[in-house]
């Protein structure tokens, strides 16, 4: 269990890069120094009528700047995500982190990294880790709406990247898995975050392979560090906190083998 | 300056407590709040057995607080006492266990289990909004409050806290069923039950469909009710809903209570009760306020 700060971090730059889409680096004291892939962080809003902090993945760790980057979307009008997307540069806002256990590559196996929509952005800090520690082989997989295909550059510049697209406009017209037997892709692992429909469809697909696929999962949380209950999953075996079949997406998770939890 | 408080023979070093359901047993929040600074600490709900609760999603955002439908999953006392309790026998705190049941055998049970338990107090949960029976079905009606507290005391070998629910007409009727019942204080305001419906969607947010409010927007409703309940009984009171920092737990305090918990604040900040204790300290410097006994009740017209 990594160890966990509050901390007032400032901002250090924000784009947009897609429609609703918002690239944002922090400057931290201590989160992004212990912060690992598949982690994320609880962002706190400013305004007091908005109580619950948004759970946001990591699409980038700087441990030694001590920076993070944030890649969200906006969920709509008035929402918290839509007032983080109005911080400029020297903005200060509150940040809970690093949360939940990260992805553990399992090394010399080839990998399948999948990301689907705002799934994406956390497959890119794993797949920039993976290729510095040199732990396998990879190939990226991501499923996009449509064109606006946001930090697909960078995931080109880590290695093979293969695109799906709802509307067919870039790479494979379908979903990701649609993407895979186009290419005729092949790995030993699949590591996968996105929609709920996308993680059980590799849930299904990795158990005909026989594969082990380790997924990323969401769900709405209050606490975010394990105390509350509201952010379960059901799991196959009793899990040993809660003695039941529940896992706590913030704590246990929110990476799990496929297998041990229900979709 | 003196910021203890006595609670039903029980003495807490400050009045600021944990408001269950909201904490764990306090093993998550210990990496940001020091227990030690806390008045006691009291658990998440626990049964006989372990529970489940109720499908996701259990909370909604709304304006000014949010709504929960966890429905008391617990890991049962078994687990509990062999886990939780040493746990928080390390810190320098009191221990309060929250209990629940559908029937009133499974509260009996529980409490019974408790009897030996190295725990400070009891508190009975008879007002929880988001579990089909038990819970708030005891809350609602004042001679099953009474009958209900009766059994508790009947049992119990540690100060019995009756919670109370505020989806009621008339607050004081309950509490004055549970003062009759042998209570020795009473935790108040329970959530109060609400709903949320995503437009874009046409469903429900929460799979429960209602859940129990909380936070700063109940606050008002809590104080008041604290304050009719602070009238009508002798018993001391634990004011809780929508204490989101030190200024609002003082505005209990003059209602009429002399602890209070914090739920839903702790989901906004992880340190918060540390906090809270530590702005008490400051309005009784400010006002040159000795003990904090003063402020129990000392709202005048």
């Amino acid at each position: 269990m990594s160890e966990k700060f509050q901390e007032n971090v400032t901002v250090l730059k924000q784009q947009c890069i897609g429609k609703d889409i918002y690239d944002m680096t922090i400057q931290t004291k201590h989160i992004a120094g212990h912060a690992k892939a598949g982690q994320f962080v609880s962002l706190y809003s400013n305004d007091a009528s908005k109580l619950l902090p948004r759970p946001i993945s990591l699409c980038g760790i700087d441990a030694e700047a001590g920076t993070l980057r944030l890649v969200y979307r906006v969920t709509g009008e008035g929402t918290g995500t839509e007032e983080f997307s109005r911080l400029k540069a020297g903005d200060t806002i509150r940040v809970l982190g690093p949360l939940g256990n990260g992805f553990t590559v399992e090394p010399g196996k080839k990998a399948f990294l999948i990301g689907g929509g705002i799934g994406i952005p956390p497959m890119l800090e794993l797949a920039k880790s993976i290729k510095a520690a040199g732990t396998c082989e990879f190939v990226s997989v991501m499923g996009y709406r449509d064109a606006q295909t946001f930090l697909l550059d960078e995931f080109k510049e880590q290695g093979d990247c293969y695109v799906a697209t709802e509307d067919g406009s870039v790479g494979a017209k379908g979903n990701v898995l649609d993407a895979m037997k186009e290419y005729k892709l092949n790995a030993d692992v699949i590591y996968a975050c996105g929609p709920t429909p996308m993680l059980r469809a590799l849930k299904a697909y990795a158990a005909e392979q026989g594969m082990t696929c380790y997924i990323s999962m969401e769900e709405r949380m209050a606490c975010g560090i394990g105390a509350c209950l509201a952010c379960v999953c059901d799991s196959k075996e009793k899990d040993a906190h809660s003695n039941v079949k529940n896992k706590r997406i913030c704590k246990e998770g929110p990476v799990f083998l496929a297998e041990e939890v229900d979709l | 300056m003196n910021t203890s408080v006595e609670l039903c023979g029980v003495t807490l070093k400050n009045p600021v407590m944990t408001a269950s359901g909201t904490f764990g047993s306090g093993a998550e929040y210990s990496e940001f709040t020091d227990l030690n600074r806390l008045g006691a600490v009291v658990t998440k709900g626990v049964a006989n057995v372990p529970w489940p609760g109720n499908p996701t999603p259990r909370v909604a955002e709304v304006y000014g607080g949010m709504l929960n439908a966890v429905g008391l999953q617990n890991p049962g006392i078994d687990l509990f006492c062999e886990r939780d309790i040493p746990f928080l026998k390390k810190y320098d705190t009191k221990i309060i266990v929250n209990v629940c049941g559908h029937s009133t055998e499974e509260y009996v049970e529980v409490v019974k289990r408790l009897a030996e338990e190295p725990v400070d107090m009891l508190e009975i949960n008879i007002s929880c909004p988001n579990v089909k029976e038990g819970g708030i079905a005891f809350g609602q009606d004042p001679k099953a409050v009474e009958a209900i507290t009766k059994e508790m005391k009947k049992y119990a070998k540690q100060p019995v806290i009756m919670k109370l629910s505020p989806n009621v007409t008339d607050i004081t009727e309950m509490a004055r069923a549970a003062e009759a019942g042998g209570a020795d204080a009473l935790s108040l305001i329970n959530t109060i039950t609400g709903m949320k419906i995503d437009i874009n969607r046409r469903k429900f947010v929460l799979a429960n469909k209602t859940g129990g409010m909380s936070g700063p927007a109940i606050h008002p409703v809590a104080v008041r009710m604290v304050y009719q309940t602070a009238q009508a009984v002798k018993i001391p009171i634990i004011g809780m809903g929508g204490i989101m920092n030190a200024a609002d737990a003082i505005e209990m305090i003059l209602a009429g209570a002399t602890a209070v918990s914090v739920g839903t604040a702790n989901f906004q900040n992880p340190a918060v009760t540390m906090e809270i204790v530590e702005g008490i300290e400051r309005y009784m410097e400010k006002y040159h306020v000795s003990d904090i006994k003063e402020l129990i009740g000392a709202v005048s017209e």
